[in-house]
């Protein structure tokens, strides 16, 4: 069974992709990150990233937010090509929630100030409203109790799940996750990964740079493995990590099954 | 050895086997801590409290108990200072008592002293309530438009019954606190759009305020009074006249905007990366992110450094005095010109210098407050 054909069975064929990626290359400096990188996602898909450091893994999905911005190729996400135009970038950002390694929780704000902050000012939400919808969520991820805190009170794994609960306030049509679970320590990876695995369920378009293998072949509708820029090999969780192709795939495999 | 010592005995006593166990209170443990540790530790206290009851002996000495607090006024009317002046060893608080009011107000007409009196307490009561978080929202503008409007209404007068009083006749006190005041209000904003246009993308904007920051910072205070005083009438046509307190204002707000610019900048550099990518990921725009996310941390981080160009800033309001204006200082120096005062001049710093320090030592603990307020959320 071919990646083409797994993908038909979950998701509707007829869709527009969700994002669309064609021949996007990215330089910094004379480093060139991405390689004539070409993907599709189709909604409700749930896309696994993976691969060596400085393979460019988060470049590309930083680059769909446009925290990164491509130099050549194009970029479409939501039917909404990314340009410059800010008008663009502002209706992209809307629809795109991220979750980041380090958090990024706003530690001058409570928990429930950081979910119903762009809400409130950028979707211009009710006060009210905004922290039904924020407690909702909170309780969605298993932290309303710690609504009232502050993000430095909280462990490293309530402050993951307090920033996907934050970025799923924002009802966004796709999320991504940048090695969400690369700074907890090994036993709060769970409770970040549960909340993932229930959000995958509801049907959301995801793209996640992880390491966690166990989640990838939990959820992952299709498994993409960069290395130096590129694209080297993609397919359901089953023909990656079962039946890898190449060599470069078949030594990362190697080199995280030890580190596991 | 009473019980409650008995701890800290016990403590010392372990962390120091030799030393026997202390005899007496809370005190003597203490002191035996902090003041006798070692050898070293003893002849330092020693030598410190020599020095200290030598000279807070002849200090005190002077202030109090050879100090001379009113003296007669002689034959002419003018007051009788001989015996200050026969007594050297002692201060003449006289000076204080007789000049108080040119010390605090200036020139300002003697029987319309309660208008300057009653504009100080207005500015410390604004102090006061800017200082209180509960106005920290947009009562804070109109508390401070009619403030400043009394205060303008009081010190020139000319309505409501008031005789006007031109600004020239301005002084003391009044004039550092309008200085200070609006120097920093209006400086302050002003440090804040400069920060951001430093770090901003638009090449234009980061120029402007570079070339801004490094100019004004490149001369001193006193040569931008000068221009301000000197050369800026020279370029304004024919007829028009800035006034000159006006002028003074002008070039203490440009001099602390730079300064107190690159110290909010230093509190924007401080900003981890990731607070801005995550207000950027969920979708605010650069002013809701600055505004919402980006300044509030970066004020609270730059607190200690902000007041301490606050409180440079309030003394250096002095060098005013180099153009003619009368501020508190100058008033001060000027009140013991007369021949008969001349000798007093020390009496008349020491109090000048009290009056500083109680509005800079406010702000310092003011400050204090403040950061341990803002930063409670650091506390893990």
């Amino acid at each position: 069974m071919s990646a083409a054909e797994t993908l038909a069975s979950s998701v509707r064929a007829d869709a527009p992709p969700a994002i669309l990626l064609e021949r996007v290359n990215k330089w910094f400096g004379a480093l060139h990150v991405l390689r004539d990188v070409s993907m599709q996602v189709a909604a409700g898909e749930r896309v696994v990233v993976c691969g060596p450091s400085g393979s460019g893994k988060s470049t590309l999905i930083r680059c769909i937010n446009r925290l990164e911005e491509h130099q050549e190729g194009r970029i479409v996400v939501d039917g909404i090509e990314l340009t410059d135009d800010l008008r663009s970038l502002d209706a992209i950002r809307r629809e795109v929630g991220m979750v980041f390694q380090s958090f990024n929780l706003f530690p001058h704000l409570t928990i429930l100030e950081n979910c119903t902050l762009a809400p409130i000012w950028v979707r211009k939400m009710p006060k009210k409203q905004a922290e039904e919808l924020a407690m909702e969520l909170l309780t969605r991820v298993r932290i309303p109790e710690q609504a009232h805190k502050y993000p430095g009170q909280l462990s490293g794994g309530q402050q993951q799940r307090v920033a996907i609960a934050r970025a799923l306030c924002m009802q966004p049509k796709i999320m991504l996750f940048d090695e969400p679970t690369s700074a907890l320590d090994p036993e709060m990876i769970k409770e970040v990964l549960d909340v993932m695995v229930e959000l995958a369920a509801t049907g959301m378009t995801m793209i996640c740079v992880t390491h966690e293998m166990g989640f990838a072949r939990q959820v992952a509708d299709r498994v993409v493995f960069m290395d130096r820029g590129e694209i080297v090999e993609q397919g359901t969780p089953q023909e990656i990590f079962g039946n890898p192709k190449t060599d470069r795939l078949r030594l990362f495999l190697s080199q995280i099954l030890r580190g596991h | 050895m009473n019980e409650t010592a008995a701890p800290t005995a016990a403590h010392s006593a372990l962390s120091a086997p030799r030393r026997g166990p202390a005899q007496g209170g809370k005190a003597v443990a203490w002191m035996r801590e902090n003041l006798f540790s070692s050898w070293w530790s003893t002849a330092v206290t020693l030598a410190l409290a020599y020095l200290l009851i030598r000279y807070a002996a002849s200090f005190i000495d002077w202030a109090f108990v050879k100090a001379i607090w009113s003296v007669p006024t002689g034959a002419n009317g003018l007051p009788d200072t001989t015996s200050c002046r026969d007594n050297p060893g002692g201060a003449c608080w006289a000076v204080i008592a007789e000049k108080h009011r040119f010390i605090l107000f200036g020139t300002y007409p003697y029987e319309e002293h309660w208008r300057p009196m009653l504009v100080c307490c207005l500015f410390v009561g604004l102090y006061i309530v800017s200082a209180m978080r509960r106005f920290w929202n947009w009562r804070i503008v109109p508390i401070w438009l009619v403030t400043l409007t009394l205060i303008g209404i009081l010190m020139w007068g000319g309505v409501f019954g008031l005789s006007y009083v031109p600004q020239e006749r301005w002084g003391g006190l009044p004039i550092t606190l309008i200085l200070a005041t609006f120097g920093l209000a209006f400086a302050f904003p002003l440090a804040i759009l400069v920060a951001l246009g430093r770090r901003s993308r638009l090449p234009a904007i980061k120029a402007i305020c570079v070339l801004y920051v490094e100019l004004i910072r490149g001369v001193p205070l006193i040569s931008l009074l000068f221009m301000a005083s000197v050369m800026f009438p020279l370029f304004l046509p024919e007829g028009m006249n800035i006034d000159k307190l006006l002028r003074a204002q002008i070039a203490i707000i440009l001099f602390a905007g730079a300064y107190l610019a690159e110290v909010v900048r230093g509190g924007l550099q401080a900003l981890p990366k990731g607070q801005y990518e995550a207000a950027d990921a969920l979708g605010l725009s650069y002013w809701k992110k600055t505004l919402l996310v980006v300044l509030p941390q970066a004020l609270r981080i730059v607190i200690p450094p902000l007041v301490n160009t606050f409180i440079g800033f309030f003394k250096d309001t002095s060098l005013v005095l180099i153009i003619g204006i009368f501020d508190l200082l100058t008033a001060g120096k000027t009140a013991f010109m007369e021949p008969h005062w001349q000798a007093f001049g020390v009496e008349v710093y020491v109090v000048l210098g009290i009056i500083y320090f109680i509005f800079c030592f406010a702000m310092s603990k003011y400050s204090a407050g403040l950061e341990a307020e803002l930063n409670r959320h650091r506390r893990r």
